[in-house]
């Protein structure tokens, strides 16, 4: 498949999460589009590793080119594991405090 | 149509995934979100196994649609007991949300319009998704990394407690 | 010498400074010390200055360059010739006189007033000198605007009056629309010969420059004149002016800076000679300024504004010889003008002085007695003006007459008309004051003034009785008119224009200067006779006479025509487009500013998506920017 697929694919997935972020109210709904975004990140990142080994191949047959990438996303699912689990400790918490998830009403940020 | 078996399950997963990921985004009921969430990570995965990146794929079922959707449900039946659907937010941000997040996409992909030629991949080939190869470069290579996120770990565990925890004395 | 003349204005100008700063300081005698000081070594070096320019030795001093502009140069000049020489003598001489007068005439102010005065006074000679000994005309402007500035501060020197000051303000800014006319000529001349400095200038011409430029030039230069030698149209503020004190009438509005416009024509003589419309229009304002203030004066009843008026009239004569081309007879009579003219304002200073203050001819009378010295010195001073020989007015007087009778015979008999004026109201103001009985109305006996002022009364008048000399015609003695040989040199380079108008032949002279005298005397007599007798009367004047008084009414046409609708357009712009307009413009401003800063505080609203949603429209834009940018 050509690369370009890949990438487009991402971008749509990717554009798909920010919509989601601008636009849900439930600040759970809203955490998981960004793991949307981390995910469709992933997915490039992979074809791009894909790529990049394919490349090689064609010089070298045993090369391990292209395996950085992947590394790169294992780590960035361990951050995003790490992340949802604070994150949704400090959702859990805020409710205990307002018994309301909704993003409009955590804004003590205001002014 | 002439495609091979790759070309076409390559288009059902994407498919597969856009069609889910916007049910994510709009459907009212927090709990279906959940749902089409996992369905687009399955999506994912099948894209990872058709580039033969099969450690990831494993990881990303378990991690993701595994252990963190859970999560997002078990908090999502802790706050949301009382009501089933969330009220329609301001017009004009979802409107803007919405043009916000089309005019991304219309801008990255015209962006990306003026690449270089196309790069034609092989789907199958290549061994660096193998969980050996990839283990061998992780650990010889990325330890100190691989180290260090196990204390991000900790730290996000000790984390999660101390916020989580009810003020009791 | 020659070198040593930038010490000339130096003095004068120290004078300033140390009597100016240090006002608070100093002892009325040391300020009075130090301004006349000053202004005697400046006259000593100008005699110095005056024996080298006998003996032949003129030049020019540069200084340093003033201006320097690509092709332009105006260096920082001094031209010493026989004009330039001639002038300095009288403005150093009389303004030494008028310094010593004012050190008893201005006695009752207090020290720092005094010392303001002194220090004015200088600055005034300094202005003056930088104006005759400059070597272009830029430097000549700088001394010209100096001298209005000086005229300003001098009138409106008791700033307490609200009067005074209006008069000097009216003073100040008639002068300012004459320097526009000046300022107009030189930057033509710029334009046309590319430099401003006299000798270039005569040097190119006639050149390549039209008749009609040069007419152009010219008249820019006489509308200057006009305004700072008080000719009609912009007369009017001689007669405010007398709100100074009275030695400052003398230097400034009689003897000198009202003569700096005759300077400048006469320096200018090359360009009025090629351009004979200009030549014209000098000789006619003239002769008409000299008629309507010689009319006025006839009733005027404050013995400075008679004297004011007399003044108009005298320079009037002077450039109605300029513009016949009697550049000469204009230089000499500025010559003996500012001797009796100064003798008879610094007398009327002295009768002011001595009747407390009273300026009304009405309540003068029979001072003879009372004020012997000035008596005397006033009554030549009155028969100089008048034109009895052989006193120097005689002289002047008459070579300019003359010259106008070559020119056109019409000048001649108006000019003539003017003279006898002149004699009737000088010994209308001399009978009123001195003959006849007393009318002042009961105040304590008027005493003589002191001596700093009755020494410089009688030198002057020494002056005004022998100064003729110095120019006696063809008629009586050949080769004997000293200033016409000193001065050709000056004039050299215009007289074969001019030599059109014939020299009218002895017999005539004689015949014009016998028809004059007598009739002059025949006034004189008559005036002693009819005003020796006044009776104060109270009643209104009537028909002619009203007109007369009431300065044909040209102030108050000025005031209609001029000054209500300019100032009528100053408020209406003042509310109407200052409130309005601009004052709301930039209210606004700061109200933009402020609304603006509240609307954007609004933009942190708490709300993450929001803050979201900001920042993936900055990052669509960033993009879309890159891409213009790289694409």
């Amino acid at each position: 498949m050509p690369i370009e697929y890949y990438i487009y694919l991402a971008v749509i997935l990717f554009s798909i999460g920010v919509t989601g972020v601008l636009t849900r109210r439930n600040a759970i709904v809203v955490f998981m589009c960004i793991e949307l975004m981390l995910n469709a990140v992933n997915l490039l990142m992979v074809a791009f590793s894909k790529l990049h080994h394919a490349k090689a191949l064609v010089s070298d047959a045993a090369t391990t080119t292209g395996s950085e990438a992947q590394i790169f996303v294992f780590f960035i699912m361990v951050v995003a594991a790490a992340e949802v689990s604070v994150g949704l400790a400090i959702i859990v918490m805020m409710y205990r405090n307002v018994y309301n998830v909704d993003i409009n009403f955590l804004n003590r940020l205001k002014n | 149509m002439n495609m091979s078996i790759t070309q076409i399950l390559f288009w059902f997963l994407s498919a597969l995934a856009v069609f889910s990921a916007i049910m994510v985004v709009t459907r009212k009921n927090p709990v279906f979100s959940v749902l089409y969430l996992i369905i687009t990570f399955f999506a994912i995965s099948g894209h990872y196994i058709l580039m033969n990146a099969q450690f990831l794929a494993i990881v990303n079922i378990i991690v993701y649609a595994g252990a963190i959707m859970v999560l997002f449900l078990f908090v999502l039946m802790l706050v949301n007991l009382n009501k089933e659907s969330e009220p329609h937010k301001g017009k004009y941000m979802l409107w803007s949300g919405a043009l916000a997040g089309g005019l991304f996409m219309f801008v990255m992909i015209a962006a990306l319009q003026t690449l270089a030629p196309t790069m034609v991949q092989g789907i199958g080939k290549g061994d660096i998704g193998l969980i050996q190869n990839l283990g061998k470069a992780l650990f010889n290579e990325y330890v100190v990394p691989f180290e260090i996120s196990t204390i991000l770990f900790l730290s996000a565990m000790v984390g999660a407690i101390v916020i989580g925890k009810r003020d009791h004395a | 010498m020659l070198k040593l003349t930038y010490l000339i204005p130096l003095f004068p100008f120290a004078g300033f400074l140390l009597a100016g700063l240090l006002r608070n300081r100093l002892s009325k005698s040391a300020v009075g010390l130090i301004g006349c000081s000053t202004v005697f070594v400046a006259f000593i070096i100008s005699l110095f200055v005056f024996f080298d320019v006998l003996k032949g030795k003129s030049g020019t001093l540069t200084l340093f360059n003033f201006i320097e502009v690509d092709k332009l140069v105006i260096p920082f000049a001094y031209q010493i010739d026989q004009l330039s020489s001639i002038f300095l003598l009288i403005i150093t001489g009389v303004g030494f006189l008028i310094h010593v007068y004012s050190t008893a005439y201005m006695h009752e102010e207090s020290s720092d007033h005094y010392a303001r005065y002194f220090s004015y006074l200088n600055l005034f000679v300094f202005s003056m000198l930088l104006l005759v000994m400059g070597a272009n005309y830029v430097i000549m402007f700088i001394g010209w605007e100096g001298v209005g500035l000086c005229s300003y501060l001098l009138i409106g020197y008791w700033f307490k009056n609200t009067e005074y000051n209006n008069a000097a303000k009216k003073a100040f800014v008639m002068n300012r629309i004459g320097d526009l006319g000046f300022l107009i000529a030189v930057f033509w001349m710029i334009a046309q010969f590319g430099t401003t400095t006299f000798t270039d200038i005569f040097a190119q011409l006639p050149g390549g420059a039209s008749t009609a430029v040069l007419t152009g030039i010219t008249l820019c230069l006489f509308i200057g004149a006009t305004g700072k030698s008080a000719q009609i149209p912009l007369y009017t503020w001689l007669p405010d002016a007398m709100a100074g004190p009275t030695p400052v009438s003398a230097l400034i509005h009689a003897a000198t800076m009202v003569t700096a416009g005759i300077y400048m024509i006469a320096r200018s003589n090359l360009l009025y000679a090629l351009a004979p419309i200009s030549m014209h229009v000098v000789a006619i304002t003239g002769l008409v300024t000299a008629i309507l203030a010689a009319t006025i004066a006839l009733k005027q009843n404050d013995i400075k504004k008679v004297l004011a008026y007399s003044t108009v009239s005298q320079l009037g004569y002077m450039f109605l010889g300029l513009g016949v081309g009697a550049f000469t007879g204009a230089v000499f009579h500025v010559m003996t003008h500012a001797f009796f003219k100064a003798l008879l304002f610094l007398g009327a200073g002295s009768v002011i002085h001595a009747m407390h203050h009273q300026q009304d001819l009405r309540f003068y009378g029979g001072l003879k007695k009372h004020l012997p010295i000035t008596h005397i010195t006033m009554l030549i001073g009155c028969l100089a003006i008048a034109g009895i020989p052989p006193l120097s007015g005689f002289f002047s007087k008459d070579e300019i007459l003359i010259h106008a009778f070559a020119s056109n015979p019409v000048y001649y008999v108006v000019g003539l008309g003017g003279a006898l004026l002149t004699a009737f109201y000088m010994f209308r103001l001399y009978a009123m004051t001195f003959l006849g009985s007393e009318r002042n109305d009961g105040h304590h006996a008027p005493h003589e003034s002191p001596k700093a002022i009755t020494y410089v009364l009688v030198i002057l008048a020494v002056l005004s009785a022998v100064g003729g000399f110095a120019g006696i015609p063809e008629l009586f003695a050949q080769n004997a008119h000293k200033l016409k040989n000193f001065l050709a040199p000056v004039f050299e380079r215009s007289a074969p224009l001019l030599a059109s108008h014939e020299h009218p032949s002895h017999t005539t002279e004689w015949m014009l200067l016998g028809v004059s005298t007598a009739l002059i005397l025949a006034i004189i007599v008559w005036t002693n006779r009819s005003y020796s007798r006044y009776q104060k009367t109270d009643a209104e004047q009537q028909g002619i006479s009203k007109l007369l008084a009431n300065k044909w009414y040209v102030d108050e046409l000025y005031n209609g025509i001029i000054a209500k609708p300019l100032l009528a357009l100053g408020g209406f712009l003042g509310t109407v487009v200052e409130k309005s307009g601009i004052d709301k413009a930039v209210n606004g401003v700061g109200k933009l500013v402020s609304y603006s800063s509240r609307q954007l505080r609004l933009v942190q609203s708490g709300n993450v998506a929001n803050y979201v949603l900001i920042m993936v429209v900055a990052i669509i834009l960033i993009i879309r920017l890159v891409f213009y940018i790289r694409y």
